[in-house]
């Protein structure tokens, strides 16, 4: 069997196999989270910094003892802020906490109804983040000129919502993902929305390089089993758009030939 | 014994901490059981590293910060 090949997906110069991208959260427990993981084959892995509960079990597992830094490439996120000013906070703690581990997840939300990027102070992050040595890959809305500044002023990948956080209701707006996938030179991941496989594999249709999702596995009656599905779903996808799929017809074209049919 | 410069009091993720007054940013660590854990230390929004914690000195008013990863997309 002929071996297909494809181009190095890059993150920051950081080569990796798998496209898909997974999330640490809503799961039931730290086992459950690692076999998902685990199941899904990503080897960039979303987490948050959030304060440490004092007073309590100070043995309490601690997430990275199950994602383990040298196993996976962590990518703390900064969900939860509102402002640039946190969102910079979190990850200059976020790369304490990883020993000087620069690459992040940047989002600033806009409120927690919708959970929708506030594009204006992203900006302003990015801008200090990118000052300050940090790898950006930054949650956007699915706007191509935004895009395009994010672009423009350094971030290593631009990760566009297919819909709302954690609301599975897929990819509203191909045809933004689209624009903004022909117009990038860095990698493009929907982020946001992904429900279910197919929603995977149309984000890989159309071009995107890779696809960060965590509800659509943890929320799942068997995340494991999901985990698997994304997986296959990312692969297909991506195995689709590199084939250049058929032009769409307005009407039929057998299969099988006319020709020497019985029937005469 | 007790004179009031004998402890500081600052704000530990928010809420109010008292401490003896020549505590060090590693001095807290410890107090909290939380040595040897994978944690990130925050004084006065400013990042303190691992290498710097027993060095720091804590004063009354500080704005202590002490985070750890979790779950989250």
């Amino acid at each position: 069997m002929t071996s297909l090949t494809d181009t190095p997906f890059n993150i920051a110069g950081r080569h990796f196999s798998s496209r898909l991208l997974v999330g640490t959260g809503k799961y039931k427990d730290f086992t459950e989270t690692g076999a998902a993981v685990e199941q899904s084959g990503a080897e960039i892995v979303t987490f948050a910094v959030r304060r440490t509960n004092l007073g309590q079990e100070t043995d309490a597992p601690n997430l990275l003892d199950v994602i383990s830094p040298k196993r996976y490439t962590l990518l703390p996120n900064t969900a939860g802020c509102y402002t640039a000013k946190d969102a910079v906070r979190t990850c200059r703690l976020a790369r304490e906490l990883l020993d000087g581990h620069n690459l992040v997840k940047l989002e600033v939300l806009g409120d927690d109804t919708t959970l929708y990027p506030n594009v204006v102070e992203t900006l302003k992050a990015a801008e200090t983040l990118l000052e300050d040595g940090f790898d950006v890959m930054v949650y956007t809305s699915d706007d191509p000129i935004v895009a395009r500044e994010l672009e423009a002023m350094g971030c290593c990948a631009i990760m566009p919502l297919g819909s709302l956080i954690g609301s599975g209701h897929g990819i509203q707006n191909p045809h933004n993902i689209r624009l903004i996938v022909e117009q990038s030179r860095v990698p493009v991941l929907v982020d946001a929305g992904i429900g279910t496989a197919s929603d995977a594999a149309m984000a890989m249709e159309l071009g995107c390089d890779g696809v960060l999702l965590n509800s659509a596995i943890a929320h799942a009656r068997d995340p494991l089993r999901m985990a698997n599905a994304m997986k296959l779903a990312v692969e297909a996808g991506r195995d689709a758009f590199l084939s250049g799929r058929m032009p769409r017809r307005q009407s039929a074209d057998p299969s099988t030939p006319f020709a020497d049919r019985i029937n005469g | 014994m007790s004179t009031s410069n004998e402890s500081i009091h600052l704000t530990l993720n928010g809420k109010p901490h008292s401490l003896a007054a020549d505590a060090t940013a590693a001095d807290l660590v410890e107090q909290l059981g939380l040595s040897g854990r994978r944690i990130a230390v925050e004084i006065n929004e400013q990042i303190v590293p691992k290498s710097q914690l027993a060095d720091t000195h804590l004063t009354s008013g500080d704005q202590i910060e002490v985070v750890h990863a979790i779950g989250g997309g």
